[in-house]
């Protein structure tokens, strides 16, 4: 009989402290996550600095949380896998610097795990993975579309140019007022108007995957200085609504197009923004139509978590992927295949 | 009783490994190397040489700041998730004192320095007595001109301890004039003997989970959202 595999996750890259346990790449055996939100909340966003002092309160906690809910102690695990990069620094040295000397001190091999590998294994996790496979990446810190012909291969095919999508709503939901993160708050205003404003699209070239939002958020500015000017009220309902209707239809089509050029097997949206309302019925919708299997994860699979480092963590191991002690914390790290 | 200590709170890294008041190993490095690539290897590699293996550590030590933000994160982290996984106890200790702890046979005043840039400094003021160690002027964040005022109130020989000395040795001479001494090369760097020294000389032990870097500061954005808080409050 074959025996199970055991993977601990540490994920540490903005401003969740999380731990996770992962039964054979596909089963959450505990995932465990500290939020610092009501924390950041204050500041209108994520400070760095305030993130990793954070981290080191919350680490072992959610370590020893994470082993506890799995009734596993660390000589149950087969490895440990840590969120290498990309993000904050300061943030990823301590999940990296915890990892390595938990790893250390129970003499358990160490991975280094691709943040956006994380967010598209976190599909592993509810539905497993066929390929060729499309993967749609959309968080406050990226805006990507990566073809996958097997396990370990990343193949970047768009990617936004300025701000990521989530930090487009960030922006947008600083000029209407809304509280921080505003990405939740605009999908529900968007959902109840009873109207939208016109915002324009960014295509860019006819054959570029890429995207920029930079230009929307601009206009939603201007429109706002405009009707202030004019002595005419802003309806925040109709800004939000037209401005998700931007996003939408520019990530949407684009995803569309993408799938039907590679003659994908199934489709895949992951990051927090994946958790949008909006933008996951309107990719229901046109996967359905063009009966292509399309997935996401819960929402607590979408936003950060180390279930998701765990289980990209897993399919490394399997393959014989291995980090050692001198891991450091990679903030531009770039999505490299871990498979040729 | 086995010890290792750790010291990642500045530039300088230094691992030890004490054991009944022998040191079996020790690295001491003033290099400026990221203690993310160097601090775990080190800790292995004197673990090896000792011959000892992780479970065989009995207490661990670590310099618990202040200092570099970062550098004093790193040590922390590995220091908590080591003694919290081996289940052995932790202590930390300040690290301006592992730097005063070079010079504890001078008589006078023995003031440790850390740089904290536009003339400000991390340090505080020791003096050891009696074989007790007495804290003259608790470890903080100072401007040269507040410390060197207050140390001139003391009208007693200050030596300036630690490598970021040389970067306000003008300013103190001419503050201080004869009242201030300055250690020469081998005292200026910490050392992890000397921090599991002044670990076992204190009966406190941290909670694991809750131990947290001593910053001698808050978070510039704290700062400026406490000012805020504070504006809005008064204007209430
Ligand atoms: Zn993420």
């Amino acid at each position: 009989m074959k025996k199970d595999l055991f993977i601990l996750g540490i994920e540490t890259s903005c401003d969740e402290t999380a731990a996770s346990v992962v039964k054979n790449g596909t089963e959450i055996v505990s995932n465990i996550v500290a939020s610092q939100i009501p924390s950041q909340q204050r500041f209108g966003g994520v400070v760095p600095e305030i993130a990793s002092r954070h981290h080191v309160e919350q680490i072992t906690l959610v370590i020893e949380e994470a082993l506890a809910k799995a009734n596993l102690t660390p000589s149950d695990l087969d490895a440990v896998a840590v969120t290498e990069g990309p993000g904050l620094v300061g943030a990823l040295l301590i999940g990296i610097n915890a990892a390595k000397a938990f790893a250390f001190a129970n003499g358990r091999p160490i991975i280094g795990v691709h943040h956006i590998a994380g967010h598209i294994y976190a599909n592993e996790l509810v539905q497993r993975m066929e390929f060729p496979l499309l993967a749609l990446i959309v968080s406050g810190g990226h805006t990507e579309l990566v073809l996958m012909e097997q396990h370990g291969s990343f193949k970047l095919i768009g990617e936004t140019r300025d701000d990521a999508a989530g930090e487009a709503y960030d922006k947008v939901a600083r000029v209407l007022g809304l509280p921080y993160p505003g990405g939740p708050h605009i999908d529900k205003l968007a959902h109840e108007s009873d109207g939208e404003i016109e915002f324009p699209r960014a295509w860019l070239e006819p054959d570029s995957y890429d995207f920029s939002f930079s230009g929307l958020k601009s206009a939603v500015i201007n429109y706002k200085h405009n009707q202030e000017q004019k002595g005419q009220s802003v309806n925040g309902a109709h800004v939000a609504a037209g401005f998700q209707a931007s996003v939408v239809d520019v990530l949407t089509s684009k995803t569309l197009k993408a799938a039907k050029e590679y003659g994908v097997k199934q489709v895949i949206a992951a990051g927090g923004v994946a958790a949008n309302k909006g933008l996951r019925s309107s990719l229901e919708k046109v996967f359905n139509e063009a009966e292509i299997p399309f997935y996401v994860p819960p929402i607590s699979l979408c936003t950060d978590n180390a279930a998701m480092i765990a289980a990209a963590g897993s399919a490394m191991f399997v393959d014989g992927i291995r980090g050692d002690l001198t891991m450091n914390g990679k903030p531009g790290m770039p999505l490299t295949s871990w498979k040729k | 009783m086995i010890w290792l200590g750790i010291d990642t709170s500045n530039t300088p890294l230094s691992v030890a490994i004490v054991q009944d008041g022998n040191i079996l190993v020790e690295y001491n490095s003033g290099l400026a190397i990221n203690h993310s690539l160097r601090a775990m290897p080190t800790i292995e590699e004197v673990c090896k040489k000792a011959g000892l293996l992780p479970a065989d550590i009995d207490a661990i030590a670590v310099s618990e700041g202040p200092g570099s933000y970062t550098g004093v994160r790193i040590g922390v982290t590995i220091a908590k998730t080591l003694a919290w996984t081996l289940g052995k106890p932790l202590i930390g200790v300040s690290s301006l004192q592992v730097l005063a702890a070079n010079a504890m046979y001078f008589t006078g005043l023995i003031c440790p320095i850390v740089d904290a840039r536009r003339n400000n400094v991390y340090a505080g003021v020791y003096r050891y007595d009696a074989g007790k160690w007495i804290s003259m002027i608790k470890d903080g964040h100072y401007s040269i001109e507040a410390l060197t005022q207050m140390l001139k109130e003391h009208e007693s020989p200050v030596l300036f301890i630690g490598k970021d000395v040389a970067l306000h040795g003008e300013v103190l001479k001419e503050k201080l004039e004869n009242q201030a001494l300055f250690a020469s090369t081998q005292y200026n760097l910490p050392r992890a003997s000397a921090l599991i020294d002044l670990a076992q000389r204190t009966n406190k032990e941290e909670e694991v989970h809750t131990f947290v870097p001593q910053y001698r500061r808050i978070a510039e954005a704290e700062a400026n959202w406490l000012k805020r808080q504070g504006k809005e409050s008064a204007s209430e």
